[in-house]
């Protein structure tokens, strides 16, 4: 990539960042209720996007040979165990990327 | 923002501190890892500023996405942003030129903790809460730089550390689990998204348009449901 699509990129996802960001007091910073409906999906849609983000994130699992699946299976599990037991962001993070790295590096 | 005020915001800060600095240390290495200046790591925790966003930031970067691709993805990834411009719209108000920054500066973190705070007896609120943001947003700065810089020095094979942002996504998923009591909309997320890559492939993540739009549909079509005894 040239240094003016990096940047090209970068631009695209800051203008997106700070317009979903923006939104809100655009539309409805004039005084005025939100529409049920926007109240609504802004309470629901979120946990609903969030499992799409995660199956995006497997979206390239294969379930051929061991390697294509255990790896991400097994420290996903990590991650959500960790987080139910010591709920600390940094742990389960961390932890489970670094296991995750241990299986395709040096189990698999 | 004077010394007293700072005094006042950098305790509530401290957890965010402790937070944004290894999660942005962690993305500022994977961004090294594929082979990104530190430089750009920087650009990107200055005008950004999206924890989860940047991550998919460094995917989409790897893989050299179009921009429409990126467009979008950012869009969904940052779509909860709009709920919590919905619950500042009163605490932002008369905030001058400053009140650009605080929506600029709304991440998950800022917000939980605005939402939580209240400024001390002589502080004033708004340069409180604008303390508050501007630290946030340093930590993450500091961060990204120090993994960046980290990443490009210490050269340790780093295949596998894109997991990170899937570790992120699973944490927020046990977090909204335990805070709702209503889980069809993880169920329908999860059945729409499934459902749409199987019949699109993963190639470029397009598959989440459709996917997007079904979980749309299906929550209008659930409203009735999921509103109804309005437990959550």
């Amino acid at each position: 990539m040239t240094t003016i699509q990096i940047a090209a990129l970068v631009a695209v996802m800051a203008a997106v960042t700070f317009l979903t960001r923006a939104l809100p007091f655009l539309l409805f910073g004039r005084g005025g209720e939100p529409p049920k409906v926007v109240l609504y999906l802004g309470r629901f849609l979120p946990p609903a996007v969030i499992a799409m983000l995660i199956i995006y994130c497997y979206r390239n699992t294969s379930f051929g040979a061991a390697d294509g699946w255990a790896p991400g299976l097994i420290a996903g599990l990590a991650v959500v165990g960790l987080h139910i037991w010591k709920k600390n962001n940094m742990l389960s993070i961390v932890g489970g990327t670094i296991l995750y790295m241990v299986l395709v590096q040096i189990v698999f | 923002m004077n010394r007293k005020t700072l005094a006042a915001a950098f305790p509530h800060t401290v957890p965010v501190l402790m937070g944004y600095l290894s999660i942005g240390v962690v993305f500022g290495w994977m961004l090294s890892a594929v082979g990104f200046a530190p430089t750009w790591a920087a650009i990107m925790s200055v005008t950004i500023y999206a924890g989860s966003g940047q991550y998919l930031g460094v995917d989409l970067l790897a893989n050299a996405s179009p921009l429409g691709d990126a467009a979008f993805l950012t869009l969904i990834i940052n779509f909860r942003h709009l709920v919590y411009g919905l619950s500042m719209l009163e605490k932002f108000r008369g905030m001058g030129w400053r009140k650009l920054y605080m929506i600029f500066s709304l991440t998950d973190e800022t917000y939980a903790l605005l939402a939580g705070v209240q400024a001390p007896e002589g502080v004033n609120e708004k340069s409180f809460y604008f303390t508050i943001a501007l630290l946030d947003h340093l930590y993450w700065i500091a961060g990204s730089i120090i993994g960046a810089v980290a990443g490009a020095l210490i050269t340790i094979n780093t295949e596998g550390i894109d997991f990170a942002m899937t570790a992120l996504f699973l944490v927020i998923a046990v977090e909204q689990w335990q805070s709702n009591t209503r889980h069809a909309p993880v169920f329908l997320g999860a059945a729409g998204t499934l459902a749409c890559l199987l019949i699109f492939g993963p190639d470029n993540g397009r598959f989440l348009i459709p996917a997007l739009a079904i979980l749309v549909a299906g929550l209008l079509l659930m409203r009735p449901q999921l509103e109804g005894g309005n437990k959550s």
